[in-house]
Formats: C-alpha cells, sequence, structure tokens
C-alpha cells in the first residue's frame, strides 16, 4: 500500500527539530532511518500529519569513548556496528547483534535509535541494551537528561519521550575482559522479526549480570534474580528446566508455546555465554 | 510537492515530488526505470533494492523527497560496471534467474556481496540472500553464479 498524505521537513539542527516537535500542531513523528516507521506508513499504521526528518543531523552520528563508556548517537546505523565501525566495548555483542538484524538493505539505512525509540518488541536493540545496562541520553527544550533504558522502555511501541524531546544516543558501559554474553535469537528465517531473544551479560569484575527476555508483548524483561544465580555459578544447571522456572516466577504469563519458545531462548543465550 | 535534487545514474536530476511518493514510485512512474519491483512494500521481498550513496537500500520505504542529493543507481545504470557484467554472465551460466521479476534486485545484493565480502562461502552468500526473496529458482543458481563471479575474482586476485 502507500502511505498517506503528510507533511515533511528536514530540520538543519537539533533546535529546529525540537521546536517542530514541540509546536504541538498535529500528529508529528520523527524520521531517523525509515526502515521500521516506513513500513508502517505503507500499511497505514502509522498517519502522521507532518514527517521530521532527523536523517542528516550530524550532532546525532557522533561517537565517543569514556573511560567507562562509549557513548553512540542515536543515528548510528546497524551496518556502521556491524562493520567494527566503533570501538568495541563489548567483547563483540554489539556487532553480534547489529549483524543479525533484518538484511543488509535494511541494516544500512536503519538506526540504533530509531530502533530504541520505535520501541518494537520483536525488535533487536531494546533487548540488548537493556542486558549491557545502557543509559539513554535525550535532547529536550529545556537541556538534556539521561534515563536508564530500564525507566525509557515502558511497553510496547511506548518509550518515556516527553513533547519536544529527541533521542541523542546512549551510553554503553564498557565491559571488561572477564565478561561474558549470550544473545540467541529465534526466527524463522535469518532477518526476520524475532519470535524470542535471549540475552544475557555477566561482568564478574562490576558484579553486573543480567538476563533479558526480547520479543514478548511489552518491553523486554530483566530476570535480575536467576542472573545473579547463574553468573555465581558460571551457568552450572541453568537448563530448559530452569528457564521455565524462572519464567514462571515474572509476573507475565505466556501462552505453553511461547513459555517453551522464551524458555529456550534464555537457555541458549545463557550457554552460549558459557561456552569456552 | 517539494522540489528535489538527485543523482540518478549520473545524471543529475530535478524533480517535484509529493512528500509520500517513496523513491521507488518515483523511479518507476516519473523516470521509468522499471527493474525496480515492488513485491511487498514493507522491506521484506528485496525485489525494490536500489544502491543508495553506494550501499543497497530499499526504495519501496524510503521517500524520494528525503533522497534530496543522494546519488542513486538502480539496474539501468550498470551497463558499464565490470562487476555487473561478471554478474550477468554468471547468472545467465548458472540459471540464476527464471522468470526475471526478483533478478534486477539479485543484482544490486549480488554486487554488494562481491564488493563487501570478496572471502564469503556459500553459507554466507546464502544468508545475505535472506532479504532478496526468489520464488523460482530455489536460490541454488543464484548462489552458484555468486560464488562463481567471487572465485573468480579470488583467483584473479
Amino acid at each position: 500500500m502507500k502511505p498517506v498524505k503528510f507533511e515533511y521537513m528536514k530540520p538543519s539542527d537539533l533546535a529546529e527539530t525540537m521546536s517542530a516537535l514541540a509546536a504541538g500542531d498535529g500528529f508529528n513523528i520523527v524520521l531517523a532511518g525509515s526502515q521500521s516507521l516506513g513500513p508502517m506508513m505503507n500499511f497505514r499504521l502509522a498517519r502522521p500529519d507532518r514527517l521530521i526528518d532527523i536523517s542528516e543531523l550530524d550532532a546525532l552520528k557522533q561517537v565517543a569513548r569514556a573511560d567507562d563508556h562509549l557513548f553512540i548517537g542515536a543515528l548510528v546505523t546497524h551496518a556502521t556496528i556491524e562493520d567494527g565501525a566503533l570501538p568495541d566495548v563489548t567483547k563483540g555483542m554489539m556487532v553480534h547483534v547489529a549483524s543479525g538484524i533484518a538484511y543488509r538493505a535494511v541494516r544500512n539505512r536503519g538506526t540504533i535509535g530509531g530502533s530504541i525509540a520505535h520501541a518494537d518488541p520483536a525488535g533487536d536493540w531494546p533487548a540488548a541494551l537493556l542486558a549491557l545496562g545502557a543509559e539513554v541520553v535525550i535532547d529536550g527544550p529545556n537541556g538534556a537528561r539521561e534515563l536508564a533504558i530500564t525507566e525509557f522502555q515502558i511497553d510496547a511501541f511506548t518509550v518515556a519521550l516527553e513533547a519536544g524531546e529527541v533521542l541523542h544516543g546512549f551510553r554503553v558501559p564498557i565491559l571488561s575482559d572477564v565478561a561474558r554474553w549470550g544473545y540467541h535469537k529465534i526466527f524463522r528465517k535469518p532477518g526476520d522479526f524475532a519470535d524470542s531473544i535471549g540475552a544475557f551479560v555477566c561482568d564478574p569484575q562490576s558484579g553486573v549480570a543480567r538476563l533479558v527476555l526480547g520479543a514478548t508483548d511489552g518491553a523486554p524483561l530483566q530476570l535480575n534474580a536467576i542472573a545473579s544465580t547463574i553468573a555465581e555459578t558460571n551457568g552450572a544447571g541453568f537448563d530448559i528446566e530452569a528457564a521455565r522456572a524462572a519464567l514462571a516466577e515474572t509476573e507475565e504469563t505466556f501462552e505453553p508455546f511461547k513459555a517453551r519458545m522464551h524458555a529456550l531462548a534464555l537457555q541458549r543465550a545463557v550457554a552460549d555465554a558459557y561456552k569456552t | 510537492m517539494m522540489d528535489i535534487s538527485i543523482t540518478i545514474n549520473d545524471a543529475e536530476v530535478t524533480a517535484s515530488v509529493e512528500p509520500r511518493t517513496t523513491l521507488a514510485d518515483f523511479l518507476r512512474d516519473q523516470k521509468r526505470m522499471t527493474s525496480i519491483h515492488l513485491g511487498c512494500e514493507h522491506g521484506v521481498c528485496g525485489a525494490c533494492t536500489i544502491m543508495a550513496n553506494g550501499a543497497p537500500a530499499r526504495s519501496c520505504i524510503i521517500y524520494a523527497v528525503s533522497c534530496d542529493g543522494a546519488v542513486i543507481q538502480t539496474i539501468e545504470g550498470c551497463d558499464d560496471d565490470p562487476i555487473m557484467a561478471e554478474l550477468r554472465d554468471a547468472f545467465t551460466a548458472h540459471h540464476g534467474l527464471q522468470c526475471g521479476y526478483c533478478t534486477p534486485a539479485m543484482l544490486m545484493t549480488a554486487r554488494d556481496i562481491v564488493t563487501r565480502l570478496p572471502h564469503a562461502d556459500s553459507d554466507r552468500v546464502r544468508l545475505e540472500l535472506t532479504g532478496n526473496i526468489c520464488r523460482c529458482t530455489g536460490y541454488a543458481g543464484i548462489v552458484r553464479a555468486i560464488m562463481a563471479v567471487l572465485e573468480q575474482r579470488r583467483k584473479v586476485g
């Protein structure tokens, strides 16, 4: 299908973007890589009055390494991450995640910030950045603010951006040499949206352990208690039954088929983390 | 309507487009570049794949208006491209097409594989092709064709 009629503007800087967003006249949507919004507009699931195209704002493409984190601008593409153009602070995890997103033609334009702001539960970055413990940097009319990604991701297609705010980028903590990660996605074919995502990150040096379930009905789910146990026991005994038990302890309920798939994704993510 | 200026197959083009006109519709309807096929119109089938600023992109889910200043290449502009000539010959020799619907975009993706992943094996080629659907060949001929070009280029060095 074809999208509805809409107005289009391409602001030349962040200030212009924010004032356009804050103006509040009609339904404005920010356009980054257009790889999720484009399909949704063709389906007419999204019917904006105006698109605000930020895809050429250099301020949102910056990458900077600090002592304890890597800052990644919202407009960095999946392909840029896949190609290893960024300093590798996650022992290859982000490269792995990026290379599994959709297809190369999509990764060439799709952005990490667009993926997070769009908040499709089946997307990769919402689960991966939650497992990595990223912080979200937001620009707004009243200046910049930071939010833990746990606070930012509220529900399916729902994030904590206020009127007039623009997602600026992410602070991804640097993993130590002894850190481990696993990321397992269940899909019909490579490039398809995930039926389930398991993501596990643990770093004994900082004491961090996170197990995340993605491709749920809402925001990705953190399984904190079991993640600590897994880290203490180096993944020993975390079999499919343990994964199902961990899922059963959450407040979410899953259809039996979904529950099995989710348990398998979690178990395989942990197994991958302790493979070597 | 909004005015844009795009480079299409080495020619500077100015045009007036509605914001909601996709790049694919603009290229097909206004520029008569009918190598671009609209299969799914949501970025999955890959039949509309073109090169935008040197990298493969889905022309069905990006807007012409957002391509102001971009450099676009379609299969119509690949006549003199030596890699594309090798790929065309290989697709013919290895039965890499049947009905031809997916072929222009398949060649675009194949060119990207050959240039970006010169050491790819056939498993990798298959993985890279998951974004281009072919309903005739079963992919075997396409994979053989791309592998033949890769191997020939590796031999030449």
